[in-house]
């Protein structure tokens, strides 16, 4: 990040919608062109991870996830609106856990049913 | 580093528009089938025409590899009621939906779709999708025929909607098209149908579209065209700002440019008046909340003490077992499919509406409401998959969840790497008035009279799918009673049939070089204004506060005409000083000029019904007779000489002369096969 402060407007909500994990995309862009919205716009940087330039158009149904051939590269990222509600109890103890809590459990690894994308 | 904001601030620089821009290009296409609209009816009527050997285009404002309402997923398909384990026939099948879905409901699509709808399971099957258990996931479970491998929802008596891992439908269409040779134009918006000497009525010889990253222009010449754009989506309660386009639960390109066109054309529309309750910004991550709906249908709703909330069958008796709730109640012949009736839903929950009875599914006990008020039943209540017989649950959390459209990764997977697991936790249900869990889908959220959203109907269609205008066919969700992924994929595939037949001895399609640079015209206006002023979404929000509040759940004739005129007005005043920045901007701006038509469409079909309508939701101050039988009809709509015209159609058209009496006589004459 720059030292200069910039004049910028408040985030557009909603903000994130997906977020790019620089380290590991590879900067190939399918999920550029996979996203029927166009929310994202390839970087100028050749290289370089896409850039969210319309999260106001995003469906969140997360075909540029399902596209992306590495594995972590790109989350998918719900309005904090929408997971700030998202909880669950265990039946046996009564713990309720939410998305994007402090300390949250484990990940679960079980797939999902039927075979991945074509 | 992800966002805007971020890149622009690391140091200081705004980024190019990565796209070449070529407003002065126009690109010149002939096809013998154009189909508009590259979704599930979009793909399997490309795929049909192909198939016998004509010149295919399909032109689709994203990209048909994961475009549609149908894009990212599908896991159950309607209406297999031509399989050997099918119970149910498919007059039976069309019968039923028509009583259960209303009396607008067009029996004739859905007899179409009952008819195919196991064949087109197969073909898909033959492009790559999963429609079987082959790895013995789900071996000896009630859900399972054993012989074919196929799995059931809803009614594992009947067996007339199967469960799908459906996942990588659209990829798999998207390869056939390839491989069918059909050519494909990704990310170009149709903007309007060319008719024969650009004449409104006349026959259609084509259509326009502009590129959405470009802005080049297109000018497609075919001799037949397939519409498969579905009517318009952010007229009515929408708003980017919370949850951007995920207010909308189809897909946000489905803006209706396709009947806004047909329209303009001179088509003739049907069901343009309606509106339905729509929650828009405030609804919750589809199937990712505790439910007991659609995909994750029959779960174990227990409330916040872990006390189980009874399920009981259509007269009300309790059903004791699990296992019970997929089954038809005693003396019922079947129980219907419960995505079919989609806005009627909650509808089918009143005892007073008797046409509902016959094919009514099990739910929650309807008492429920009144003992959370008394405090029996305590607050939040949760979906309860621990109690869920394990195969059921890997069936709804794995299989459903895990391939519905805009399901696995919104809401499977945060959920299974947020560290939820179905076999130890029960999903907690969003919170709203008692009152509204019996009347309205769980994920809605609050979904208050008030907030509507509305449609423009859709294209009036005969036996042979085709429009009023000549050489124009419709499918999906662009004709009028169309619309769900079987339903969809059917008539798609019947749709092209027709076109194709008509497209072998028409004559050649000429193209009115005049109705083209009108066109232009209209599409290029804002790229010709500055782009500094309102931006599309204060236009949008604006269109939308005129639908609320002048075709908003109570009307008459005076406030629909004012509103007819407003939104004529917004077109000529603030429509006029939005300009684009570009390509992606214009195309936003171009669906608010979309909007402002079938805005208009909406509230002329409302004025024209003298009469209010539960069905069609529709509260008239000036006609509060609620669905009197001498308004209980079609009144196809058309534009012609600058003036809205109508005429009646009996409900049942299809069934009476020139047709014959019956589906299945009709289907035979007409199917092509």
């Amino acid at each position: 990040m720059s030292d200069k402060v910039y004049m910028v407007p408040n985030p557009i909500m909603p903000g994130i919608t997906v977020r790019f994990d620089p380290e590991k995309c590879s900067g190939c862009n399918k999920c550029v062109e996979i996203c029927r919205t166009d929310v994202l716009m390839p970087n100028p940087e050749e290289g370089g991870p896409p850039i969210v330039v319309y999260p106001d158009e995003c469906w969140f149904e997360g075909d540029c996830v399902g596209v992306c051939p590495i594995p972590e590269a790109i989350t998918l990222v719900h309005p904090l609106n929408r997971t700030v509600v998202m909880h669950w109890k265990r039946k046996e103890t009564g713990e309720t856990f939410r998305i994007g809590m402090k300390n949250p459990p484990p990940p679960n690894t079980r797939p999902a049913l039927g075979p991945p994308v074509a | 580093m992800s966002s805007w904001l971020e890149f622009t601030q690391r140091d200081g620089r705004i980024p190019e528009y990565p796209y070449p821009i070529r407003y002065d290009v126009e690109n010149k296409v002939s096809a013998d089938v154009l189909v508009l609209g590259g979704g599930i009816a979009g793909c399997h009527a490309a795929i049909a025409a192909a198939r016998k050997g004509v010149k295919v285009v399909v032109v689709e404002k994203g990209n048909v590899e994961r475009s549609g309402s149908g894009g990212s997923g599908c896991d159950h398909w309607q209406g297999v009621c031509t399989a050997p384990f099918s119970k149910v026939s498919p007059t039976e099948m069309a019968e039923a939906l028509h009583k259960n879905n209303g009396p607008y409901d067009v029996g004739f699509v859905h007899y179409i779709q009952a008819k195919e709808s196991y064949d087109t399971l197969l073909d898909v099957e033959k492009m790559g999708v999963q429609i079987r258990d082959v790895n013995d996931e789900f071996k000896g479970a009630e859900l399972r025929d054993e012989e074919t491998k196929i799995m059931f929802a809803y009614d594992y008596e009947n067996k007339h909607t199967a469960r799908v891992m459906g996942h990588n439908m659209k990829p798999s269409l998207a390869k056939e098209l390839q491989q069918v040779g059909v050519k494909i134009y990704n990310r170009v918006m149709a903007t309007s149908l060319l008719t024969e000497g650009g004449k409104q009525g006349a026959r259609v010889v084509g259509a326009t579209g502009v590129n959405v990253r470009t802005g080049e222009f297109y000018v497609f010449k075919a001799k037949a065209t397939v519409l498969c754009i579905p009517g318009g989506g952010r007229l009515g309660t929408f708003s980017t700002e919370l949850i951007g386009a995920a207010s909308l639960f189809p897909c946000p390109l489905n803006t209706g440019e396709g009947v806004a066109a047909a329209w303009k054309a001179g088509a003739e529309l049907a069901k343009g008046g309606g509106s339905s309750a729509g929650s828009g910004p405030f609804k919750y991550v589809d199937y990712a909340m505790g439910n007991v709906d659609h995909t994750w249908h029959a779960c174990t709703i227990v409330d916040a003490n872990g006390k189980e909330v009874p399920w009981v069958d259509r007269d009300g008796n309790e059903i004791k077992t699990v296992s019970g709730r997929y089954y038809p109640a005693p003396g019922q012949k079947f129980i219907i499919s419960i995505g079919q009736i989609g806005n009627s839903m909650r509808l089918s929950q009143r005892t007073d509406w008797p046409a509902f009875y016959e094919n009514r599914w099990p739910w929650l006990t309807p008492d429920l409401a009144e003992r959370i008020k008394k405090g029996e039943f305590v607050l939040p209540l949760y979906a309860d998959l621990t109690a869920m017989p394990l195969l059921e649950r890997r069936a709804i959390f794995g299989l459903m969840v895990g391939n519905e459209s805009k399901s696995r990764y919104p809401a499977y997977y945060v959920l299974t790497k947020g560290g939820f697991d179905p076999d130890k936790d029960m999903l907690q249900a969003a919170l709203f008035e008692p009152d509204r869990y019996p009347l309205q889908a769980w994920n809605v959220g609050v979904n208050v009279p008030q907030w509507r959203e509305y449609g423009a109907g859709g294209l009036l269609v005969d036996w042979d799918l085709k429009s009023s205008l000549e050489g124009l066919y419709a499918a999906g969700g662009a004709n009028f009673g169309g619309g769900e992924h079987a339903g969809s994929a059917t008539n798609g595939r019947y749709a092209a049939r027709h076109a194709v037949a008509y497209a072998k001895t028409a004559p050649e399609p000429v193209i009115d070089r005049k109705q083209v640079e009108a066109e232009k015209a209209r599409v290029y206006a804002p790229t010709k204004r500055s782009s500094a002023g309102l931006g599309w979404k204060e236009l949008n929000a604006a269109i939308c506060r005129v639908m609320n509040d002048y075709r908003g759940s109570v009307v008459h004739e005076k406030i629909l005409k004012a509103g007819i005129d407003l939104l004529k007005d917004i077109r000529e005043t603030e429509y006029e000083t939005v300009g684009a920045a570009n390509p992606h901007d214009l195309a936003r701006i171009l669906e608010c000029d979309t909007f402002l038509t079938l805005g208009q469409v909406n509230m002329h079909s409302t004025i024209i019904r003298k009469a209010s309508s539960v069905i069609l939701g529709c509260n008239r101050l000036d006609y509060p007779e609620m669905d009197p039988p001498e308004w209980t009809k079609f009144l196809p709509m058309r534009f012609e000489d600058g003036k809205v015209k109508y005429r009646e159609l009996p409900l049942d058209f299809y069934l009476q002369p020139p047709y014959a009496p019956t589906y299945e006589e009709n289907y035979k004459q007409h199917c092509l096969l």
